[in-house]
C-alpha cells in the first residue's frame, strides 16, 4: 500500500527509487528521501501508537526530535532490535520492519485503553501515594502485592533487545576550531562565514539531509534564488573546502566542561546494505574552540481537551511533511492556532490541493501578512475562538469551535495547530548558560555566554529567514576571527517573498477550566493540565516539584513540546509571573542515545587490556586455571588428569617443599631508583634502613603511607651505589610509583634521584625448593651460587643460558630459592628450559594458590588480604622492620599516637582450629564467648586461611583485638553452622627457626 | 648448555598479520635498545656527543641523528632509541659519557615495544583512543608526547604528515595493536 495522499509532484523525495517497508505487518512502500513518518503519512496513517499511561490512540505530532507519540521498534535482524526511536527521525530504506508498541493485541484494538477507565488511578501524585501511602495491610504491602506488579506489567515503552548486539560502535575524539551545531539557515551560514579563512569547520546536523526549515521551504527565496537552489548551492560550497567536515546523521547530544561536546553519528541504520567494516554508530567527542549553536525552535501544541487524537499535529510539521516529503496530512484540514505560522501551513496545503476546512484563531486579531494571505486565498479564518476539544476515535473526525456556551464542530480528518515556537536552548543550558525569559517574545532566550559559544537562529528567538541567515553569518564569522582565523567578512544575504509571522500563547488554551477535559501537555507522559493544577493545589510551588509530582517532562523527549506549557499552566494556577515558578533543568542527552555508542569498541577483548606475561601462553597450554590479579592473567594452579583446585595446590606445594618448584612471578612491580640518594629515598620511603644496604644485598622492604598504615611491601635490592631495584606487589605497581614520584617532586625536592618503571623490564621466574640450586646451577655463568658466596637476601647480575639477569635470592615460600629476571623476550625459552632440566628434580610448576598457601604457613603477610589500610606493622607483627635509628620515614610520626600504640589494636596471629581437619572461612567474624549474647562485638577476623599441605592440618591467620596477649587461649569463629573453636598462636606454622631459607 | 642463541626470543605481537585497511598499516618497529635518561636538562647533553641525537631542552620534540632519536618526555626525562643496537655496548658508552654528574640511566629496551602506523587513516585510527588534536598544526612532525590510547600508556610521535611511532608496553601491545586495527576499520574512509 503506498501514496494515497503522496502529491504528485515536489517535495525532496526520489519517485524513482521505491522503498519497501513494513509497518505492524503490513507491507507498504515509499521512497527515497522519505523517514517512515513521511511515509506512512503518505499511505494515510496516522495511528501510529498508544500513550504510555492511559493508551491512548496516538499519531504524529511532528516531524523531528521532538516526537512524543510516534515511537516505533526497528527490526534489522537478530539483535538489531531498536525500540523507541522517533518514526519522524527514522530515515526509510528499503526493507525496514517497524513495529508499534504499547499496545496489545494490536493498535487498534488496545486492552490496555481500558486502564483509561482507571484513570483516577493514575491521577498526578498516584506514584508518590502510593509510595508514602498508609499500609493497613503492613509496610507497602499493597505496592508489592498489587500496584507494583500491575504497573510493571502495563508500564515501559517498547521492548528492550535481549540478544546481544552484533553491530560494531566506535569513539572518536575530534578537534576543530569552530563547531556549528545545526544546518538550518543560521548554521549554513555560520559555516560558510567561518570557514571562508583556514578555521577548522564542523557542520553537523541530526537529520540524513542538511537544511532545516530551508527544506520545506517553498516561497521564499535567498540572493536571487530558490530556498532549494541556495541550499545545495551553500552544501557544495561547503563540501568544496578541506577545512570544512560535514556531519549529517549526528546529533550534537551533549555540551559539556570546557568546549567539550558530544555528537552522536548514525551510519548504517541510514543504509540498506552498509559496508560489515562500518559501525552502526560513531560517538565523536568533540574539543571546540568556538561552538556556534543554531538548533532552531520547536513548535508548542495548543493544550485544549483531546488534543491528541491521530491527525492532529503541528502546524510546520503538516508543512514538512507537505513540502519536503510530498505527503498530504489529510484531505479536511482544520487548522487552530495563535501564531501566524500555522497560516502558512494552510496556504501551502491548500495549494496542494486539500480542502482548510477552517483556521480557528485564538486570537482576537488575525491580520499580519499571512493572514492576510491566507484570506485572499479563500481560507475561511474565524478569530477569537476557544477550542471546545475534537472528535474520533482512532482518527480525529471533527475540531469543536466554542463560542459562547455553544460547539461548532468542524468536520475535518487532520487538525493542525501551533501555540508559537520555543527556542531549543538545549545545548546552550548545558553549557551551563542562564536563560532569560522575553517578556514580549513569550520565550526563554540564551543569555551571556558562559563557555566559548553563541546561539544564531531560532534557538536565539530571531525567526525571519533574512535575519536568521544574517545571524548566522555573523556568528559565524565572529567565532572563526575568536579562535584566531580572519575570515572574508558576509555579505548580508537578500530575503524575498518570506512573509513575517508572529503571535503565540502558553499554556491551557481550552480556557473553560473544566477539569474533567483531557488536554494533554506533556504527550508521552500523558500529563495533563489538570494535573500540572492538581499538583499546585496540593502545595507544589516550584516547577521542579510540579515536574516530578506529575512526571511533566520526564518522559525520553523531556518535555521539548510541554515544558513551557506546563510552566504556563503552574505559573497560571500559582498566579505568579511565568519566570518566578522555573524553568527545568535541560537535561543531557538531547534525544536518547544507544548504550553501544557510549561502549564504542569496549567489549570483547578490548574491554579492558588483559595484560599476560612472557610466560603466559605455556602456562595456558599447560591447562593452567588463571586468576585475575588487576590487569594481569596468573596462573593460579596447574591442574593434572583430575585434579580440582585443592588437590593441584597440594600437590604443587608438597613437590616445592620436597624438590623444587617454579613460579611466574613476572608481574612482580619494578621500580629502578637511581641517582646519587638513592639510599637517602628510600630511607625516607620504607619503614626498614636502606641507605647502608650493601650492594650486593637484599632487604624486605615495608611502605606506610602518611597514617603510619601499610600500603605496600617489596624487596629492596642494591645493584651499586647509586641503584636500587625495587619489588612492589603486583597490584601495587603503578600506586608506589605515583606515591615515591609524588614525595619526590613534592616534599625530597632536595634529592636527586630517579625513579624509572622496570616492571616490564624484567621477567622474572622464581626457582624455590631444596633443590632449586641444582635446579638452576648449571645454566648460571657468573654468579657463584654457593650459600657463603650467594646467601639468603643477595642479588647477584650475570647471565643464564647467556642471556644477562639479575639472580636474587630470596624466597616467598620459606624455601632454599631465587628469582631469575630475565628479558621477557627470553623468559618462555628459559622456563623451557629449566622445566625440562627439572623433571630430574621431580620439579613442578605452581601458581599463585599454592604461593599463598606456602607463604601462609610462614606467616608472611600478603598486603591487601592481611592488611587492609588500619593495619600498622606493629599490628602486623613487623614492628622489626622499622629502623628505630632512622630521623624519619613515611609514616613514622603517625605511629606514635596513642590510638596507634593501643594494647587493644588488633594485632595479626595465628589460629588453629581445635578439629585440625576445620578450614575456617576468610573473612569469618571472631567472637570471644562461644554463644555470643546480643551487643557483644566481634573482636577480629580471619584474614587467610588455607589447608596446609606441610602441617596435614588447616592453618589460618586473623587480626584480632589485642591477639599476641591471647595466644594460647580459645577464641570462636562464627559461622552459620555454629561457632568453631580455635586456639591462638603465633604465625608461623612451618619451620619455625627458617633452616630451609638458608640450605 | 642453552645460550641466547638457542633461547628463542618471543614478542608479545608474534603472529599478527598486518591489517587489510585501505589508508592504514600497522607494523612493528625494528627491535633495538631503549634507555630512559634522567638527569637535569644541561647534565643530561653530556650524552649528546656518545649518542649523537643530543636531548632536546625543548619540550615535546624528538632530536634524531641516523637512526637513533632522542625523545623528550619531561623536562629531566629523555627517551633514547637506538634501533637494531645491542643495550649492554650502547649502556657502557652512555655511562662514560655521564661519569660525574647526577643522572639515571636505565635499560628499558624489554619494556616496550614500537609502532609503526602509516596512511591517511593513521591520526584518525589514533584519535579513537588518544584524545589529543592530532592535527599537523597542532602536533606537527617531529613531536613526541605521553599520551594515553583508549586504556593503556603509549609515547606518541609523529615521523610524518601521516606517519607516527608509538610505544607501547610490553604487556599492553597486543591490546594497542587491536584497539588500533579495530579503530581504523571503523574510522570514516579516509
Amino acid at each position: 500500500m503506498s501514496g494515497a495522499m503522496r502529491t504528485s509532484g515536489g517535495g525532496r523525495i526520489d519517485r524513482a527509487r521505491p522503498l519497501r517497508f513494513s509497518f505492524d505487518g503490513r507491507s507498504f512502500q515509499g521512497f527515497e528521501g522519505d523517514t517512515l513518518a513521511s511515509a506512512l503519512i503518505a499511505a494515510g496513517v496516522h495511528l501510529v501508537g498508544r500513550s504510555f499511561k492511559y493508551h491512548r490512540p496516538r499519531g504524529f505530532l511532528s516531524a523531528g526530535a521532538e516526537e512524543p507519540n510516534a515511537l516505533v521498534t526497528i527490526a534489522r535482524g537478530p539483535g538489531r532490535i531498536t525500540p523507541n526511536l522517533r518514526a519522524t527521525q527514522v530515515k526509510l530504506v528499503d526493507g525496514l520492519v517497524a513495529t508499534s508498541q504499547n499496545r496489545w493485541p494490536s493498535l487498534k484494538i488496545d486492552v490496555g485503553a481500558a486502564s483509561g477507565l482507571m484513570a483516577p488511578m493514575f491521577a498526578s501524585g498516584f506514584y508518590y501515594k502510593t509510595f508514602m501511602g498508609p499500609s493497613w495491610f503492613g509496610p507497602n504491602v499493597p505496592w508489592k502485592k498489587v500496584y507494583e506488579p500491575a504497573i510493571r506489567r502495563a508500564a515501559g515503552l517498547g521492548d528492550p533487545p535481549v540478544d546481544a548486539d552484533p553491530d560494531a560502535y566506535a569513539q572518536y575524539f575530534e578537534h576543530c576550531d569552530v563547531l556549528v551545531v545545526g544546518a538550518g539557515p543560521a548554521g549554513l551560514s555560520a559555516a560558510l562565514a567561518a570557514s571562508s579563512g583556514e578555521a577548522r569547520v564542523v557542520l553537523c546536523d541530526e537529520q540524513a539531509e542538511m537544511g532545516g526549515s530551508l527544506l520545506a521551504e517553498t516561497g521564499a527565496s535567498i540572493d536571487g534564488l530558490s530556498a532549494a537552489q541556495w541550499l545545495s548551492r551553500a552544501l557544495a560550497t561547503l563540501g568544496g573546502r578541506s577545512n570544512v567536515r560535514l556531519m549529517p546523521r549526528t546529533q550534537a547530544f551533549g555540551y559539556y566542561a570546557q568546549n567539550f561536546l558530544g555528537l552522536n553519528q548514525c551510519v548504517t541504520d541510514f543504509d540498506a546494505s552498509p559496508d560489515p567494516d562500518t559501525p552502526r554508530e560513531r560517538l565523536w567527542q568533540v574539543r571546540a574552540k568556538e561552538v556556534v549553536l543554531a538548533g532552531g525552535a520547536i513548535e508548542r501544541p495548543l493544550v485544549f481537551p483531546d488534543n491528541d487524537r491521530p491527525g492532529i499535529m503541528l502546524a510546520d510539521a503538516g508543512r514538512t511533511f507537505l513540502n519536503r516529503y510530498g505527503a498530504k496530512i489529510g484531505r479536511m484540514i482544520a487548522v487552530a492556532t495563535a501564531h501566524d505560522d500555522a497560516y502558512r501551513a494552510a496556504i501551502d496545503l491548500k495549494a496542494a490541493g486539500a480542502d482548510i476546512a477552517v483556521i480557528a484563531d485564538l486570537r482576537a486579531v488575525a491580520d499580519g501578512p499571512l493572514p492576510q494571505a491566507a484570506r485572499a486565498a479563500g481560507i475561511k479564518v474565524r478569530v477569537g475562538v476557544r477550542i471546545a476539544g475534537t472528535r474520533g476515535t482512532l482518527r480525529v473526525s471533527a475540531l469543536g469551535l466554542a463560542r459562547g456556551p455553544d460547539v461548532e464542530w468542524v468536520s475535518c480528518d487532520a487538525v493542525l495547530m501551533s501555540g508559537g515556537w520555543t527556542p531549543s536552548v538545549h545545548l546552550y543550558s548545558q553549557s551551563r548558560g542562564k536563560v532569560f525569559y522575553d517578556e514580549a517574545l513569550g520565550m526563554f532566550l540564551p543569555g551571556a555566554s558562559v563557555q566559548r559559544e553563541r546561539s544564531a537562529g531560532a534557538c536565539k528567538g530571531t525567526f525571519a529567514l533574512g535575519e536568521a541567515l544574517n545571524e548566522g553569518a555573523l556568528a559565524g564569522a565572529e567565532a572563526a576571527q575568536s579562535s584566531g582565523f580572519p575570515v572574508v567578512p558576509p555579505a548580508s544575504a537578500l530575503v524575498t517573498g518570506a512573509l513575517d509571522a508572529s503571535g503565540g500563547t502558553l499554556g491551557d488554551s481550552s480556557g473553560d477550566g473544566a477539569d474533567h477535559a483531557r488536554a494533554f501537555v506533556d504527550f508521552q507522559n500523558d500529563v495533563c493540565a489538570k494535573d500540572v493544577r492538581l499538583a499546585v493545589q496540593e502545595g507544589m510551588r516550584s516547577i521542579e516539584h510540579v515536574k516530578r509530582y506529575t512526571t511533566t517532562g520526564m518522559a525520553t523527549d523531556q518535555g521539548k513540546t510541554s515544558n513551557m506549557n506546563a510552566l504556563a499552566i503552574a505559573a497560571n494556577a500559582l498566579q505568579a509571573p511565568l519566570p518566578q515558578v522555573g524553568l527545568t533543568t535541560f537535561r543531557l542527552p538531547y534525544t536518547p542515545v544507544t548504550f553501544g555508542a557510549f561502549a564504542g569498541a569496549a567489549r570483547g577483548a578490548l574491554f579492558d587490556p588483559v595484560r599476560r606475561t612472557a610466560i603466559h601462553d605455556w602456562a595456558a597450554q599447560s591447562g593452567a586455571a588463571f586468576e585475575d590479579v588487576g590487569l594481569w592473567k596468573r596462573a593460579r594452579y596447574f591442574p593434572g588428569d583430575g585434579e580440582d583446585m585443592h588437590a593441584a595446590t597440594k600437590r604443587e606445594c608438597l613437590a616445592t617443599r620436597l624438590g623444587v618448584g617454579l613460579f611466574d612471578a613476572s608481574t612482580l612491580g619494578k621500580i629502578e631508583v637511581v641517582g646519587p640518594d638513592a639510599g637517602a629515598f628510600l630511607d625516607r620511603l620504607y619503614t626498614n634502613p636502606l641507605a647502608k644496604l650493601e650492594i650486593g644485598r637484599c632487604r624486605y622492604g615495608l611502605m606506610l603511607n602518611e597514617a603510619g598504615f601499610i600500603m605496600d611491601d617489596g624487596v629492596i635490592a642494591r645493584i651499586a651505589p647509586d641503584r636500587f631495584h625495587v619489588t612492589t606487589t603486583t597490584g601495587g605497581a603503578a600506586r608506589v610509583l605515583h606515591h615515591m614520584e609524588d614525595y619526590l617532586q613534592t616534599e625530597f625536592t632536595d634529592l636527586k634521584v630517579w625513579l624509572t618503571s622496570t616492571s616490564e623490564q624484567w621477567a622474572v621466574i622464581a626457582a624455590q625448593g631444596p633443590r632449586a640450586r641444582d635446579l638452576i646451577s648449571p645454566f648460571v655463568e657468573g654468579v657463584d651460587l654457593s650459600n657463603a658466596a650467594l646467601p639468603h637476601m643477595s642479588v647477584r647480575e650475570g647471565r643464564i643460558c647467556g642471556v644477562p639477569m639479575r639472580l636474587m635470592r630470596v624466597s616467598f615460600t620459606g624455601e632454599l630459592g631465587y628469582e631469575i629476571n630475565i628479558a621477557p623476550r627470553h623468559a618462555r625459552a628459559l622456563w623451557e628450559v629449566l622445566w625440562e632440566a627439572g623433571h630430574a628434580h621431580h620439579a613442578v610448576a605452581y601458581g599463585t594458590e599454592a604461593m599463598h598457601v606456602m607463604r601462609a604457613e610462614k606467616g608472611y603477610i600478603i598486603v591487601g588480604q592481611e592488611t587492609d589500610g588500619t593495619v600498622t606493622p606493629d599490628d602486623a607483627g613487623l614492628a622489626w622492620a622499622i629502623g628505630k635509628s632512622k630521623p624519619d620515614f613515611v609514616g613514622k610520626r603517625s605511629l606514635i599516637r596513642p590510638d596507634m600504640v593501643a594494647s587493644n589494636r588488633k594485632q595479626l596471629v595465628g589460629l588453629a582450629t581445635l578439629d585440625p581437619r576445620t578450614a575456617l572461612e576468610e573473612g569469618a567474624q571472631i567472637v570471644a564467648s562461644p554463644a555470643p549474647q546480643k551487643g557483644d562485638h566481634a573482636i577480629g577476623h580471619v584474614t587467610s586461611s588455607y589447608e596446609s599441605p606441610a602441617l596435614g592440618r588447616s592453618i589460618a591467620m586473623a587480626l584480632i583485638e589485642g591477639g599476641r596477649a591471647r595466644i594460647g587461649q580459645l577464641v570462636h569463629i562464627a559461622t552459620a553452622a555454629g561457632a568453631i573453636p580455635a586456639t591462638v598462636r603465633d604465625t608461623t606454622f612451618f619451620d619455625k627457626p627458617g633452616a630451609r631459607l638458608h640450605g | 648448555m642453552a645460550d641466547a642463541k638457542t633461547l628463542a626470543a618471543r614478542g608479545p605481537l608474534d603472529g599478527r598479520a598486518a591489517p587489510a585497511i585501505a589508508g592504514f598499516t600497522l607494523t612493528l618497529a625494528p627491535d633495538g635498545a631503549r634507555f630512559i635518561l634522567r638527569a637535569a636538562p644541561t647534565d643530561a647533553q653530556n650524552v649528546a656527543a656518545a649518542f649523537g641525537a643530543g636531548p632536546s631542552p625543548e619540550p615535546m620534540r624528538v632530536l634524531e641523528s641516523g637512526a637513533r632519536a632522542a625523545l623528550w618526555l619531561g623536562p629531566d626525562e629523555w627517551l633514547l632509541l637506538a634501533p637494531g643496537e645491542q643495550a649492554d655496548t650502547l649502556a657502557s658508552s652512555l655511562e662514560a659519557s655521564l661519569a660525574g654528574v647526577a643522572h639515571s640511566l636505565v635499560d628499558v629496551t624489554h619494556r616496550q615495544i614500537a609502532l609503526e602506523i602509516e596512511g591517511a587513516r593513521a591520526a584518525r585510527g589514533l584519535n579513537a583512543g588518544c584524545p589529543l588534536d592530532l592535527a599537523e598544526r597542532a602536533f606537527p612532525v617531529g613531536m613526541v608526547t605521553r599520551t594515553l590510547l583508549g586504556k593503556c600508556e603509549i609515547v606518541l610521535w609523529r615521523r610524518g604528515p601521516q606517519r607516527f611511532h608509538v610505544e607501547v608496553w610490553r604487556s599492553f601491545a597486543d591490546y594497542a595493536w587491536d584497539f588500533l586495527v579495530e579503530a581504523a576499520r571503523r574510522a570514516p574512509k579516509a
